[in-house]
């Protein structure tokens, strides 16, 4: 059966398009795109869209699913509603599941509950070392013999240094990225949130900007001796992208991302009330740190956005700030925020965010490219920008609310989402598999 | 509603000026009622204070019971090794457990920044910092204060250096503020190793040299090393730290004639103060520990809507 999308303002940097379109879906594939009006549906279903823009499906390569083991926070299944929801198509899954996504198992588990639950395309990543311990390389071949694009001990740095070295030697072997989560240890040791004038007024140990830094330049130069791809995780100080845009420079292959929580949020907004939602690993940092971030996602030195997806059930949250766990979830708020805050503001282009968000990650985890031409996989993200989105616990889709734009009023978000031609989402209601 | 402009007191921050000036007249009037035989009011009769202690301590939870008692409020301590907490229990739930036992005030301490807060949450009862983490102590402020100020009738205008561990100390962070809310100027003095990153947030000035400008300060403060919640050490031994940072007869002759030693306690002998420095008559801390009872009794009084009860 056909499926026509008639009159979205159609936008895909990689084929210079910014026109008012109708595109036709056959089997999966765009099949014909023409000027309003001129595509026949000779069967099938038509969809007016009139006023919205269309885009290549947008992917998430950071997302925490905890599926297996910690199905209390998330599921596949309810991680793949909060993708739709969000406005993506794909996301790529994190390792640090219990047990750990080390070795091809899990992973061929974890790859088949995704296409028995969820329309969302859930791409999974393994861990380089067994456990998530630095100490020995896992079987990466046989995992990308299942179907891992990309390895990594996102949530912490491999402390060691030759084991980094092997790990990327070992990936590169089997062609995949190492996706590197970026912190010394000793010096972030037990450090809640960034060091500096908030650790000293609320009296909480700092997680020095030089503790990511540090790695940075190590996996850069570490990349250099093994020549694997490297992609640097949730950069979060403006001198760690200087480091990326320099490696780059050298024409080392080495990308990163940020999250929309280090883009919008810095250590100011940490106050008195110790927030739960606000620690993040790496923390949020300065105000400079936020804005020199923002510049240089659309000055590109910033491959792309990644969310950093990381639910915690209540009680987690619900506890002294040194105790309770990292993160914020963010696969339902990313594309509002860039929407809200950058694309309305015209710091960033819808262009740019096309790049950003959905050609980007595609291209640094090696995954089949999607513009919007013929013969193209119809994986497409449809954007209704005049709609109003109040990010509340009660609006959420995935099953934690650890969030910490809760109470924020924003304007854009993913009214429809397609994988394959398929809707995941539809006037901005999940739609199940 | 007490007299205060504020239910709880979480942070030195959350007292204004006039409240601070109002505890400190109070606890005048409660440091003639601790000289009397008979040292107990009956002000707060009925009223149940709970000593909510997840963290050793024996000095300061004394001396909140101590000013429970005498003002004739049911004091329970309620301390770690008997709590929930050991048993997997949130502070969250033991908030909640608390709450239902309808009291009327908790002092917390915990070894966790912002959690008399969350306490605040979860509970009607006002709620005093007893200590948390590396964050606050302002009842301990709030007595170096009243000390400081019944030494030399004022504050405003003094100076005050504060030595030693200032990276590690709650004390540092409610005492430099309130200094600094009344119009003292307050300098951290400490090796690198034991500043926080950004101490001119708390309204400190800062020097890593104790002899520079000893003869400027009216008061001396000396802190302790809080080996309890350091992991690698910041100093490479006691003997270099006591030379450059320890206070010794030597140093207190550089002293201004009327300058003050204070201190809160407990004291290493041998390492931030000599043992003449620590026996000197210029050395309050024990004065500091007498007044902590009046300063506390204020608090407690004031909190719980005291004003028309009887203090004397």
């Amino acid at each position: 059966m056909a499926l026509l999308l008639k009159n979205a303002l159609c936008i895909d940097p990689a084929v210079s398009l910014n026109a008012v379109k109708d595109i036709l879906i056959r089997d999966g594939e765009i099949v014909e795109i023409g000027d309003p009006g001129t595509v026949d549906l000779p069967k099938g279903i038509s969809r007016d869209l009139e006023g919205k823009i269309l885009i290549p499906g947008l992917v998430d390569m950071h997302v925490h699913l905890r599926d297996p083991g910690l199905e209390y926070k998330e599921d596949i299944e309810s991680g793949g509603r909060a993708a739709a929801k969000g406005g993506f198509t794909a996301v790529l899954a994190m390792p640090n599941t219990k047990p750990t996504c080390d070795n091809a198992s899990i992973a061929r588990n974890m790859i088949e509950k995704a296409l028995n639950t969820t329309r969302t395309r859930i791409y999974v990543s393994g861990a380089m070392t067994a456990g998530l311990k630095g100490e020995s390389i896992t079987e990466m071949g046989d995992m990308a013999r299942v179907g891992v694009v990309a390895f990594t001990d996102d949530g912490r740095g491999v402390q060691n240094d030759a084991m980094m070295r092997l790990a990327m030697e070992y990936a590169k072997t089997f062609n995949k990225p190492v996706l590197s989560h970026c912190q010394v240890e000793d010096l972030s040791a037990k450090g809640s949130i960034n060091e500096g004038a908030t650790s000293t007024r609320l009296g909480l140990q700092g997680w020095p900007a030089a503790a990511e830094e540090i790695q940075i330049a190590r996996d850069i130069a570490l990349c250099e001796l093994t020549g694997c791809s490297l992609h640097i995780q949730h950069i979060s100080t403006a001198k760690g992208v200087e480091l990326v845009a320099q490696a780059k420079a050298n024409g080392l292959p080495v990308t990163c991302e940020v999250t929309p929580h280090h883009l919008f949020l810095s250590e100011e907004d940490i106050d008195e009330t110790y927030n739960t939602s606000f620690k993040m690993n790496p923390p949020l940092r300065t105000r400079d740190d936020m804005l020199a971030l923002q510049q240089y996602l659309v000055s590109g030195m910033i491959d792309c956005v990644a969310t950093d997806h990381a639910p915690h059930a209540p009680h987690e949250k619900a506890m002294e700030f040194e105790l309770a766990p990292f993160g914020t979830t963010g696969l339902e708020t990313a594309l509002p925020l860039l929407i809200t805050e950058m694309v309305s503001t015209g710091k960033l282009t819808w262009e740019l965010l096309v790049e950003r968000m959905a050609h980007a990650p595609r291209y640094i985890l090696g995954l089949p490219h999607v513009k919007l031409e013929v013969g193209c996989t119809a994986d497409l993200t449809v954007i209704d920008k005049q709609a109003i989105y109040d990010v509340s616990a009660e609006s959420f889709e995935s099953k934690s609310q650890n969030s910490a734009f809760i109470g924020r009023r924003l304007k854009g978000c993913a009214s429809d989402v397609y994988v394959a031609g398929y809707a995941s989402l539809e006037d901005r209601e999940v739609v199940g598999l | 509603m007490g007299a205060l402009s504020t239910e709880h007191v979480l942070t030195i921050q959350d007292l204004s000026k006039d409240d601070i000036y109002l505890i400190l007249d109070t606890a005048r009037s409660f440091k003639e009622v601790n000289d009397r035989a008979i040292k107990k009011l009956p002000t707060l009769r009925g009223r149940t204070i709970i000593n909510f202690f997840l963290e050793p301590s024996t000095r300061t939870r004394t001396s909140f019971e101590i000013a429970a008692k005498r003002l004739s409020a049911d004091a329970i301590n309620f301390s770690a090794s008997v709590s929930a907490t050991t048993k997997g229990e949130s502070l969250v739930d033991t908030a909640k457990t608390l709450d239902a036992m309808d009291c009327d005030l908790v002092i917390i301490r915990h070894a966790y920044a912002g959690s008399p807060r969350i306490l605040t949450q979860h509970m009607r009862a006002s709620v005093i910092n007893g200590g948390d983490g590396k964050h606050q102590h302002p009842t301990q402020a709030l007595l170096d204060l009243h000390t400081i100020r019944e030494h030399f009738g004022h504050i405003d205008g003094l100076k005050v250096a504060i030595v030693g561990d200032i990276a590690h100390s709650r004390v540092f962070g409610s005492l430099a503020p309130a200094l600094n809310m009344l119009g003292a100027e307050v300098t951290a003095i400490a090796p690198a190793t034991l500043l926080p990153p950004r101490p001119d947030v708390l309204g400190a000035k800062v020097s890593t040299n104790l002899d520079a400008n000893l003869g400027d300060y009216d008061v001396v403060y000396m802190l302790r090393i809080q080996k309890e919640r350091i992991e690698l050490s910041p100093i490479p031994s006691v003997r270099e730290y006591a030379t450059f940072y320890g206070l010794n007869t030597t140093r207190i002759s550089k002293m201004k004639d009327d300058a003050i030693i204070m201190h809160p306690g407990p004291i290493n002998r041998g390492v931030e103060l000599s043992s003449a420095a620590a026996d000197t008559a210029r050395n309050l801390l024990l004065y500091q520990v007498n007044a902590g009872v009046a300063v506390r009794m204020a608090l407690m009084y004031l909190l719980l809507g005291g004003q028309d009860g009887p203090i004397a």
